[in-house]
């Protein structure tokens, strides 16, 4: 089985890899890249904690192939902070404490900050829409919700 | 989980990808989406030799009308088709239904092509096409052919689509005035498949009359399943709560459901009635009548 290069742009760095055609998304960032922000949670796409941005938008990792990121531009949990500074769903979990146990904020943050770049003040319909996707069995998404409303305004007024 | 291995291509044209479906034949799959593809490789519940990826195929992905009829390029994500008004104006049957399909995560890479040409029949947009009366366009190495939606599906996972096919557009009817169309589907919870659906599409007269009913069920037997007797039924009668309560009967017994974890062949059956009502309902409100 041949390997394929790849040339993906991970969180604005231009970074290569060397990869096996059946090497998931997931693995190529937490084991390749070493980025373990990103989390491996039910591994059959339905709990979301894998997502990233894979050119803006949010996909489930773990149910794309590593070699069809190439040449795409992929965005972490790792990369939300900027300079030191949290991103603004980052800093409105804080505030409404929008986590316990925190295994499934990643996707969360990665999910609702591509929200925000597209609908500037999401209804709360539209936030429990866009998070559907997304599982949470702890917190419950009352406090998500109110997190995503506070970065919303913060970011957006 | 990891799928078992494979050698990946990535198509750059139609034609680079029909040869390659035809070097490989049985052994290779098409990768569009990927949303259920990847699960069963990754599940071990199939396996192939080659993927051959049609993802970055650009003249795969459109939305246009032109001569009577709403085309849709088979690599249009659920995502646009969610967003688009032309989808939102025309078939009220398939904006009620993307938005059900599976999760918004999902629905950024699953294509309508993979949903449709998948031959699950837990996929909801099977029935949508067959009750919209579309025809499928596949174009292998001797060129293109149409498909009636209605023909398409052979049996649980089986279509029409040879070897060496690949489905590159869906042509919809636009409907004409006085039409309407819904989807009622019921699930148990976000990103799971229907325990029953049912997708309407009706055209009435002057006069008030159905001149066409398309019908159709999701998850209802190893196809989607077209409910021919209940749109024979509802041609040229006006309907009432007692038309529409024999039609959604005849609807539901089109469907052979098995039992499983989502319910009994009695519930299922029962939930397609139902469903098939305040489909139809739905859609005769749509298409301005009572």
């Amino acid at each position: 089985m041949a390997k394929h290069k790849i040339s993906v742009t991970v969180n604005g760095a231009a970074r290569e890899a060397e990869v096996e055609s059946r090497l998931l998304l997931v693995h190529l960032i937490r084991e390749v890249f070493r980025l373990t922000g990103t989390h491996v949670g039910c591994d059959t796409s339905h709990c979301g904690v894998c997502t990233v941005l894979l050119d803006g938008q949010p996909v489930k990792s773990c149910t794309v192939l590593a070699v069809q990121a190439d040449g795409c531009s992929v965005a972490t949990v790792e990369g939300l902070e900027q300079g030191g500074k949290l991103h603004a769903v980052q800093e409105a979990f804080t505030e409404k404490h929008a986590l316990q146990c925190g295994f499934c904020t990643p996707g969360m943050l990665m999910t609702t900050s591509a929200l925000l770049e597209r609908n500037k003040s999401p209804s709360e319909q539209q936030i429990r829409e866009a998070i559907s996707g997304n599982l949470c069995r702890c917190t419950g998404y009352l406090n998500i919700v109110k997190a995503v409303q506070y970065a919303a305004e913060k970011m957006h007024g | 989980m990891i799928p078992a291995p494979f050698d990946y291509h990535r198509a750059g044209s139609l034609e680079e990808a029909i040869g390659l479906l035809s070097r490989y034949k049985a052994d290779a799959k098409l990768l569009s989406g990927g949303m259920s593809l990847l699960p069963t490789l990754k599940l071990r519940l199939g396996s192939f030799g080659h993927l051959v990826d049609i993802s970055r195929i650009a003249s795969l992905e459109y939305i246009k009308e032109e001569k009577g009829m709403v085309r849709i390029g088979a690599g249009t994500r659920q995502c646009t088709l969610e967003r688009s008004e032309l989808i939102r104006s025309k078939y009220g049957v398939l904006a009620d239904a993307v938005p059900l399909i599976a999760d918004p995560l999902v629905r950024n890479r699953g294509t309508i092509g993979g949903n449709v040409a998948n031959g699950d029949p837990a996929n909801d947009e099977p029935a949508i096409i067959i009750a919209l009366g579309a025809e499928l366009v596949a174009r292998g190495p001797k060129g293109e052919r149409s498909i009636p939606a209605n023909r398409f599906y052979k049996d649980l996972f089986v279509t029409d689509l040879k070897a060496d096919e690949i489905l590159v557009e869906l042509r919809i009817p636009v409907p004409p005035p006085r039409s309407g169309s819904a989807y009622r589907k019921l699930k148990r919870k976000t990103g799971d498949f229907a325990v029953a659906a049912v997708a309407v599409q009706l055209t009435l007269d002057a006069k008030g009359a159905v001149e066409r009913a398309g019908i159709a069920l999701t998850n209802a037997a190893p196809t989607p399943i077209e409910a021919v007797e209940a749109s024979k039924f509802l041609a040229g009668k006006t309907p009432s709560e007692d038309v529409i309560a024999k039609a959604s009967r005849l609807a539901a017994d089109a469907g052979a459901p098995s039992a499983d974890r989502r319910g009994s062949v009695e519930y299922k059956r029962e939930m397609a009635r139902v469903l098939a009502a305040r489909a139809l309902r739905a859609a005769l409100e749509r298409a301005g009548g009572k």
